[in-house]
């Protein structure tokens, strides 16, 4: 069918950003109108993670009908997990040179590191609680509320809820992660410079690689027996229910998996931006989030990430050129596509392609 | 000023025998030694003559001086930049004051003590209750031995009740520190009826050298006082939490309407209660303009003009995207939220994004205080009050009129309702422009005590959303117990949690409750909870 | 007692006060196909909904089989214990083809991990054939369940009970909105299943309810009011007097 030829198009022309967005920036040199600055790198490779945590989003809202308002949350704890990474890597070139605590625990006047920034000194470590910690919150938050059937307008409201909770325990200095202003003044990553040229390229090789990946991860959920039951869920869960599927073991596992990606696309916004802060919990950008899906359209993946890089490259051209502007086209986005748009720009599309081809046949 | 004239004479004619005893006493204050001149002012304050009040207040500020050209006490003033010197009893002018042509009668942290406490005494008597009242609290410290003939006294022919306890409880406290045995032993046991620090802080220090049967009693009346003071942190921390739930509930009661009624995520709920924030402040600003003299009633003013503006947004919410949107919550939650940051953008571009200002009428300013532990503010009381009014006119709204009866029919079986020829489009508007209106109510209120900023509302969805859903969703009772149950959590649990643990618990515990029972504490059950 | 597959004793639920069920009391034999029917509101649905785990009765016994006791089981569980139902509005999938709708109700592995690597072995596309064929959809296997007409979506979701190989399937109201000829087949259909497992049909049509030829149950106000043959109910006092009213 056309969705299936289409995918691979899709995938070789993600692959093939992949790779020629690094080599226009590195080989091509800077006179030329082919280049691609740095700075273009670095800003499409966050465009990419945020593509990342949008097919996230649109794995359970648009095959399984679960809208989270929370998953932001998973996002910044991916990246917070992967600042801490960062922060150890300063050592001793922080403000106040000292090789054992980050700078902000200095100032806090602590004595030592607190247990649970063990072992983030350790990349692999830091990478493997990039996915198990939002993995673990996720698969114990869903196991709950799936479980007591939170369904619809109650679950997106607790998952708001969630979101805001942690943002409030963020905030505070003596959770340890920095209070206001969070992680940041990042130096290396792997002992290299995050601010070369290189390393610049390299994080958007990782963002575009991971999107590709995550991309056909999720290709090869909603394609399979359980990418069908999935949307079973979301269309009539009773019936679900009554053919013998335990409706909260597929809510639980694809929420853990959408949050796992949306944890590695924080670890992947984080080195690339600067910075993590509480303000990355914050319920108006998860919210956010799902406008990028219902823009491109729900359940259909691409469309989640077109809708994010679209979104996003407005919003970066807005807030720079009329920053008065900007809410008021976010607002009447979120309008104009649940009214005009219900099926996002994809599902609009091979709507009509579908109605055409039908009238066609008959 | 007159009075300040005439008071002097009067007493000097009612009682000439002491007039030149007072000025002899007067001159004991050039002594050297600093207990000397505690003396002095002790027997200055015992002879009651009020016109030792100059004087001792000129002392105390430093202004008691002695003229180096004739040894005489004066008062030294200072006004509009000029010096002179004035009759230390009767205030006369003395003519203008040279530097360095007087020496100052020095006073240390002890001798400020003697002379408050003196000059409390003195004013004991005056006739404004007021200062009375002040005389007996600010003796509750330092009142002394000399002090007792005047505070009993003053104590028998006190006729205002407020000053009477007051002085009650200085008299208690003089007797404890110098009465006679019996005397302390009875002191002890009126104290223990005023249930405030000072009190706990005297038995204190008293049990420290009191024995036998006045030890137990100071214990007696410290125990019971310390457990009287328990129960009124109690009684404020359930001031508090009935406080904080009145805001709750007038927040989440607009959303009761528009989410349990009508079953509409109304994400920009808070910016309805935004909008009524800011009617206020313009109705206050008009008024000043227009009508100055009014200005403690625009607030009464912007009652109904938040209701009419926020509820005339609401109508129009719905007929332009609402309505598009029923059955399809999830939408309208993106939509509405959508709403919501354009109000946002809308306000801080119209009035800026720093906080606006709304004066606090007269009448709801100030505190009332029931004893020393328990202090309940004025315009907390105020939207209690108003926050239980909207309740039950809402209540009855929605239960005996006309159009209660359309909107419940119409949340019931819409298709019914159209075929008995209720008009559901409109009903539904008007429902959503009632919800929208108490949302500005609750602006009003809000605007009170809290910021009024673009980001106001943004404050309170997502804890209107907890109540609403907490509480069980379609029912007004509901979300009252709803408000007052998470008011009175989260103010219990913040002197053990701190207030943002305390959040942060809070909404934990709602999160979990939601998952034991996912539809509220008062849901529906049966069919119609299915629909 | 290992022969009847349902065995419903002193079951009562009340909603709020509203009493739906009232020590109702139901055997149905194992094999047997029986017929509900009942005025609005006589509890026929609330009993489906005790017997498939969607309520739990305020009292009363409810066991599957002989020993199973329903009561204390979920939706999922329960299904898989064998137990089909059939909702009165036809419910199917109605984004997948007709073939997925199948599929996803064929008897296998129910859990995440195994239908994400499921494959469709030959045995099971046969049978997946052989009920299309059943329930007429052949033709239509690959279209959109939403596209069918509401006859054909009542078929598709009989067909995905029989998918489910279910021992008891509860059936509520299957030909409501059908035509004659269509209630006609569904009859047929439903008489051919009952040769193979227990069937207990809920049904508003007289008509219908003659046709299967069954023992009736008449359901009133939450309990049974009377059973046995149609012809021996219908000229039952107690049930002309609900059924003409008072």
């Amino acid at each position: 069918m056309r969705f299936v030829t289409s995918h691979w198009i899709f995938s070789a022309l993600l692959a093939a950003i992949t790779i020629i967005v690094p080599v226009l920036n590195l080989a091509v040199p800077e006179g030329s109108a082919l280049h691609i600055p740095t700075y273009a790198v670095s800003l499409f490779g966050k465009y990419l993670a945020f593509a990342l945590l949008a097919l996230a989003v649109d794995l359970i809202w648009g095959y399984c009908g679960i809208l989270s308002l929370g998953h932001g949350a998973f996002f910044a704890l991916g990246g917070y997990a992967m600042g801490m990474y960062l922060m150890r890597q300063i050592g001793d070139r922080g403000v106040y040179g000292n090789a054992e605590l980050p700078d902000f625990m200095v100032f806090l006047n602590w004595q030592e590191l607190p247990w649970y920034w063990y072992g983030f000194d350790n990349f692999f470590f830091a990478m493997a609680m990039v996915m198990l910690v939002p993995g673990l919150l996720a698969f114990i938050f869903g196991w709950f509320a799936f479980r007591s059937r939170v369904s619809g307008v109650y679950l997106s409201i607790i998952t708001q809820a969630m979101t805001f909770a942690l943002m409030l325990a963020f905030f505070r200095n003596d959770m340890g992660f920095g209070g206001n202003n969070g992680l940041t003044d990042f130096k290396e990553l792997l002992g290299f410079d995050l601010r070369s040229q290189g390393m610049r390229a390299a994080l958007f090789i990782a963002s575009g690689g991971a999107l590709l990946a995550g991309f056909l991860i999720c290709r090869v959920i909603v394609t399979s027996k359980l990418g069908k039951i999935l949307i079973g869920i979301r269309d009539a869960e009773s019936r679900t229910r009554f053919l013998g599927y335990r409706v909260e073991h597929y809510k639980v596992f694809v929420f853990t998996v959408s949050a796992v990606m949306a944890g590695i696309a924080g670890a992947l916004y984080v080195p690339q931006v600067g910075i993590i802060n509480p303000g990355e919990f914050a319920p108006a950008n998860s919210i956010e989030i799902v406008v990028w899906v219902a823009l491109g359209g729900r359940g259909t993946l691409i469309g989640a990430i077109m809708g994010a890089v679209l979104v996003n490259m407005a919003k970066s051209y807005f807030t720079a050129a009329f920053p008065e502007i900007w809410l008021f086209a976010l607002g009447g986005l979120f309008i104009a596509v649940t009214l005009f748009l219900p099926r996002g720009i994809l599902g609009g599309i091979s709507g009509s392609l579908n109605m055409l081809s039908a009238r066609s046949r008959s | 000023m007159l009075r300040r004239l005439l008071l002097p004479l009067l007493l000097l004619f009612a009682s000439p025998a002491f007039a030149d005893q007072t000025a002899e006493l007067l001159e004991g204050l050039k002594a050297k030694s600093y207990a000397a001149k505690i003396a002095v002012v002790e027997k200055l304050a015992a002879s009651g003559d009020a016109r030792v009040v100059a004087p001792l207040t000129a002392m105390l500020n430093g202004r008691l001086h002695i003229r180096k050209s004739d040894g005489l006490i004066v008062v030294l003033e200072k006004k509009d930049g000029k010096r002179r010197f004035l009759n230390a009893l009767t205030g006369e002018p003395l003519g203008p004051a040279k530097s360095r042509s007087s020496k100052k009668i020095r006073v240390n942290n002890r001798l400020r003590g003697v002379l408050r406490g003196a000059l409390g005494s003195l004013t004991l008597f005056s006739t404004d209750p007021a200062q009375r009242l002040n005389a007996a609290q600010s003796m509750f410290k330092s009142a002394g031995a000399d002090s007792l003939p005047a505070l009993a006294k003053a104590y028998l022919n006190e006729t205002n009740d407020g000053v009477r306890e007051a002085l009650a409880r200085t008299l208690a406290a003089a007797r404890l520190r110098h009465g006679t045995d019996e005397e302390k032993l009875a002191a002890a046991h009126i104290l223990a009826d005023y249930p405030d620090r000072g009190v706990r802080d005297l038995l204190a220090k008293t049990a420290q050298t009191a024995k036998g049967d006045l030890l137990v009693a100071v214990k007696q009346a410290d125990a019971s006082i310390e457990q009287r003071l328990a129960f009124f942190d109690i009684l404020q921390n359930l001031f508090q939490g009935l406080s904080l739930g009145s805001v709750l509930l007038l927040a989440a009661i607009g959303l009761a309407i528009t989410f349990g009624v009508m079953g509409v995520i109304n994400m920009a709920h808070g910016e309805m209660v935004m909008l009524g924030a800011y009617t206020t402040h313009v109705v206050q600003v008009v008024m000043q303009q227009y009508y100055p003299g009014a200005i403690t009633q625009s607030l009464l003013l912007s009652i109904p003009a938040a209701f009419l503006i926020a509820g005339l947004f609401g109508v129009f919410l719905e007929r332009s995207v609402i309505r598009f949107l029923y059955g399809r919550p999830l939408e309208t939650l993106l939509a509405t939220w959508g709403l919501s940051l354009m109000l946002q953008q809308f306000v801080r571009s119209i009035f800026g994004p720093t906080n606006r200002e709304v004066i606090a009428p007269s009448w709801m300013s100030g505190a009332i205080e029931i004893t020393g532990g328990l202090v309940l503010t004025n315009n907390r009381i105020c939207i209690i009050i108003f926050a239980v009014l909207v309740f039950l006119v809402l209540t009855l709204l929605i239960r005996y009129t006309d159009f209660g009866l359309r909107m419940r029919a119409v949340t019931q079986n819409r298709a019914m309702a159209d075929a008995v020829g209720i008009r559901s489009s409109w009903v539904d508007a008007l429902t959503f422009g009632l919800g929208s209106g108490v949302a500005g109510l609750a602006g009003v209120a809000l605007s009170q005590i809290d910021n009024v900023s673009p980001n106001l509302g943004q404050g309170y969805i997502i804890d209107s959303f907890l109540v609403v859903v907490f509480g069980g969703v379609g029912n007004l009772w509901g979300t009252l117990v709803g408000a007052l149950s998470l008011g009175m959590a989260n103010k219990f649990l913040e002197p053990y949690a701190g207030a943002v643990l305390g959040k942060i618990l809070i909404l934990v515990l709602v999160i979990l409750f939601i998952q034991k029972r996912p539809r509220g504490l008062f849901a529906l059950k049966g069919r119609a909870a299915e629909a | 007692m290992s022969e009847d597959v349902l065995y419903l004793d002193g079951i009562s639920v009340s909603f709020g006060g509203f009493k739906a069920l009232n020590d109702l009391s139901l055997v149905v034999e194992t094999g047997e196909m029986r017929a509900i029917i009942g005025p609005n509101g006589a509890g026929k649905t609330t009993m489906m909904d005790i017997i498939t785990g969607r309520t739990r009765p305020d009292k009363g016994i409810a066991l599957f089989q002989g020993d199973i006791d329903l009561t204390r089981r979920d939706e999922a569980e329960i299904a898989n214990l064998g137990i089909g139902r059939k909702f009165q509005k036809p419910t199917v999938f109605e984004s997948h083809s007709v073939e997925d709708n199948l599929q996803l109700a064929q008897k296998a592995p129910r859990g995440p991990f195994a239908t994400l690597l499921a494959k469709l072995s030959g045995a099971q596309r046969d049978a997946i054939d052989e009920t299309l064929e059943t329930i007429a959809l052949t033709q239509d296997r690959d279209r959109m369940a939403g596209e069918l007409s509401h006859g054909q979506k009542q078929w598709l979701e009989i067909g995905m009970l029989l998918m489910q190989q279910p021992e008891l399937l509860l059936v509520d109201e299957p030909v409501a909105g059908m035509t004659d000829a269509e209630t006609e087949q569904t009859a047929d259909l439903l008489r051919g299943i009952a040769k193979t497992r227990s069937v207990v049909v809920v049904e508003h049509d007289m008509e219908f309810v003659r046709a299967l030829g069954t023992k009736v149950s008449v359901l009133h106000e939450g309990s049974v009011l009377s059973e046995g043959p149609l012809d021996v109910v219908q000229n039952d006092e107690k049930v002309i007097e609900v059924y003409l009213g008072r």
